[in-house]
Order: structure tokens, then C-alpha cells, then sequence
């Protein structure tokens, strides 16, 4: 249980001795998402963690806070990257049940989860290729408190889930300003992003989910962006809602970003309506 | 009949011609005396960064600093003609890397910011410099 966050201080020490480039233009390596990798908030982006070009290492940590009235969810990680060609992130969620525990006496009142996750960039570039830059990620995901999961109906608190994404940044793609396209498809049987386990009574095999987001930059600091992701519905006892954000990112230098946005969370686990605040602050290295 | 013939061949020469040339981005760079600022401030920008100056050291940056004056001219739409090297010739021996091509164009972005020339019209060049990439990494 304390190993993890051991293993994530000893990283950083390992980190802070890297020598880490900064061969990548600002806001190109992203925010972090939810689930580690680098990306938007809700849905990972084709781009590698940190601002490594070819032959350098880039890496960021970060800590993100959703918080929807009835539940908050609490996300840290770390991505590391090299070569501008793959990505390493580990992140750890806990999803306090808050009203719902309280109201049910559920016999736990918070879900975990570690994400385990690997990208590949296959080909293309964000700004200069002909081909927008594509990657292949996966995503090993081990839920820590499957009690509750197991009730509902979940039937696995372990799973993995294959994500193919591209990104584009077309300079001054919209009215002048630059436009950043993402979309990707994600192949997961995930509850809730696995915090209420993998499979269900209701269905029990992977789905093809797209996911995709859109933003503008104002200049190279801010961008303003919106997000989808389409989930699964696994779970008979409650729905399981698509997610969508409206972002507001600030890229003050190559080693801070912070996200703040208004999540569209729907029903999650019989509470509907789920709509809140999402702040995300990452540190690049 | 022959006039109608006339009359087609001739409306045909005419759309061949050149339409009027593009110059608004030209004119957002501030004409020629802005790119000249543009290109020095950019020049002084990476003679002050530790990431690329070494592959600016032993040559005739007034002469650079002209080229890529016309480069950018030209580029932009303005009334001017490149009368440098190739981008392919220019950049030779050196294997810049993508890191360096990036570090050049952040010294660009901050020079057009420091002139005040607007975001859109930042990007418009970038825009058409990016495709140059490919001919100036890993020569």
C-alpha cells in the first residue's frame, strides 16, 4: 500500500537528476489526464508526457480534484516519456462515495484504483508532418476496493484496455488561432473507469468507446477547449453516463500547467446529475 | 463563330494570368522595416539562447539577417525575391534536430510578440514555415 507513493518519490529524485530537454513548443506535451497519460482532463491525447524531442526524456507529475456535489474523485500520477516516441504514467484514483456511502451505509465509503499505462507514438507529428501524430496506448488498471464493485455486479477488479488516438495542432486553424483536434477510440469494459471494476452482469465484453476533444489557443499559454468520452453500460443496477468537459488551460512555462473545467459526469452509480468543478495543476520536467 | 473563339481564347489568357498577389500578411509583419525587426530581434533572441547559438557562430549574420529578411518577405506575400541558398544547401553539415528547429522558432515567436504583430498573424507565418522542416533537420 505506502510502496507506490515510495516508488513515486524515488522517480522523482531519479527525474530531478535527468538532465530533461525542452525541445517541444510550449503546451505540446499536454495536461494530464485522469487516468495518467498525457492528454486533455477526461481523454488522453496522442502527444508524449513532458517537452522531450527525439533523443531526450520528458517526464511530469500532477494532481487533479473532481468534485461533483455527491462524490469527488482525487487522481495523482506521474508520465514519463523519451524520444518523443513512448510514454511510461502510473496514477492513483480514489473516489470518495461521499453522499452515497453516507446514504446507503455502504461498508466503504471511498473506490481505488492504480492505472498502469504505456504509449506509443506509431507515426506523424502534432505540428509538421503531413500525417497528424498517432499512438497506441494501453492501459493496465487493478481496482483496490472490488467489495463494493463486486456487489453491483462487476466481474473482474483487474483489466486492460487498448486506446489508439491522434492529434493535430492546425497554426491558425481557427479564425486565426490554432486548433487543436484530438479523437481516438478506446477499446475497455471499464465501470466507471474501473473504479466500479471491469465487466458486468448486464455485459461483460470490451467496447469500442470514441472519445475526442477540441481547443483553441488563444496564444501559446491559453487554450480553451471542450471534451467526450463515451463509456460503457455494464452495470445493471445504475446507468453509466457519457462524460464531456469545457476546459480552460494555462501553460504559464514548459513546467507548470493547471486545468480548470466544468465536468458533465452524468449518473454515476444511481446519483444523476453529477455536473462539477475539475482543477488539474502538472509539474514538467 | 471566330470571334466567339477569339473572344474564349482571349477570357482563357486572362485567367491564366497571376490573380493579385496576397500581401495582407506582409502588411500585418509591418512591411519590410517590420520584418527587419523581426529578424534582428529573433537573431538577438538566439544569440542568447544556449540551445543554438553554436550553429549561429562563424558566419556573416548581416547577410543572414538579410536572407531571411527576403525568406520571410517572400513568404509573407511581399514585393521581393529570395536570393539566398536553398533551405536544403543552407542548412548542410549542420544535423540540426527537431529540438533545435523548435528553439529557432520560439526565438521567432517571441521577436513577433516583442513587435506587437498579432496572434493570428504569428501563426500565418508559422504556418508556412512549418512545412520547411523537412528540409532543414538532419542535413
Amino acid at each position: 500500500m505506502t510502496y507506490l507513493p515510495r516508488c513515486i518519490v524515488l522517480l522523482l529524485g531519479l527525474l530531478a537528476n535527468l538532465a530533461c530537454a525542452d525541445g517541444r513548443l510550449l503546451a505540446t506535451g499536454g495536461a494530464s489526464s485522469i487516468e495518467g497519460a498525457a492528454g486533455g482532463g477526461i481523454t488522453p491525447w496522442a502527444v508524449l508526457s513532458g517537452y522531450g524531442e527525439r533523443g531526450e526524456w520528458g517526464a511530469d507529475v500532477f494532481a487533479t480534484r473532481v468534485e461533483t456535489g455527491d462524490y469527488r474523485l482525487d487522481v495523482a500520477g506521474v508520465g514519463v516519456a523519451f524520444d518523443n516516441r513512448i510514454e511510461l504514467s502510473y496514477a492513483r484514483q480514489r473516489f470518495d462515495l461521499g453522499n452515497l456511502a453516507r446514504g446507503l451505509n455502504l461498508p466503504e465509503n471511498s473506490l481505488s484504483q492504480d492505472i498502469f499505462g504505456l504509449k506509443v507514438r506509431l507515426f506523424g507529428d502534432l505540428i509538421y508532418d503531413q500525417l497528424p501524430q498517432v499512438s497506441l496506448g494501453i492501459q493496465h488498471k487493478r481496482q483496490k476496493d472490488f467489495l463494493i464493485p463486486s456487489l453491483v455486479g462487476a466481474q473482474r477488479s483487474e483489466d486492460t484496455e487498448g486506446y489508439l488516438t491522434a492529434s493535430r495542432l492546425i497554426l491558425g486553424g481557427a479564425f486565426g488561432y490554432n486548433l487543436l483536434l484530438n479523437g481516438g477510440i478506446r477499446y475497455s469494459r471499464a465501470n466507471e473507469l474501473g473504479l466500479l471494476g471491469f465487466g458486468g452482469d448486464r455485459r461483460d465484453r470490451h467496447s469500442v468507446l470514441k472519445e475526442g476533444s477540441v481547443a483553441v489557443l488563444f496564444n501559446p499559454r491559453w487554450a480553451l477547449g471542450v471534451e467526450y468520452r463515451e463509456k460503457p453500460d455494464n452495470l445493471s443496477f445504475a446507468g453509466e453516463s457519457d462524460w464531456a468537459d469545457l476546459f480552460l488551460g494555462y501553460f504559464p512555462n514548459k513546467n507548470l500547467a493547471v486545468v480548470l473545467a466544468y465536468a458533465r459526469l452524468g449518473e454515476i452509480a444511481t446519483l444523476d446529475h453529477q455536473d462539477g468543478v475539475y482543477l488539474s495543476v502538472q509539474g514538467s520536467f | 463563330m471566330r470571334s466567339v473563339l477569339l473572344a474564349m481564347v482571349l477570357t482563357l489568357a486572362a485567367c491564366a494570368q497571376q490573380p493579385p498577389k496576397d500581401d495582407s500578411l506582409y502588411r500585418e509583419l509591418g512591411e519590410q522595416s517590420g520584418i527587419t525587426r523581426i529578424v534582428e530581434g529573433m537573431l538577438l533572441n538566439i544569440a542568447a539562447d544556449p540551445r543554438i547559438v553554436r550553429h549561429f557562430e562563424n558566419i556573416d549574420i548581416e547577410r543572414l539577417r538579410d536572407k531571411l529578411a527576403e525568406q520571410i518577405c517572400v513568404e509573407a506575400g511581399g514585393p521581393c525575391t529570395y536570393t539566398g541558398d536553398s533551405m536544403e544547401e543552407s542548412h548542410k553539415g549542420q544535423n540540426l534536430t527537431p529540438s533545435d528547429f523548435n528553439a529557432l522558432v520560439e526565438n521567432l515567436q517571441e521577436a513577433m510578440s516583442a513587435q506587437n504583430v498579432p496572434m493570428p498573424a504569428q501563426n500565418r507565418l508559422l504556418a508556412r514555415l512549418a512545412p520547411m522542416r523537412a528540409q532543414v533537420i538532419d542535413r
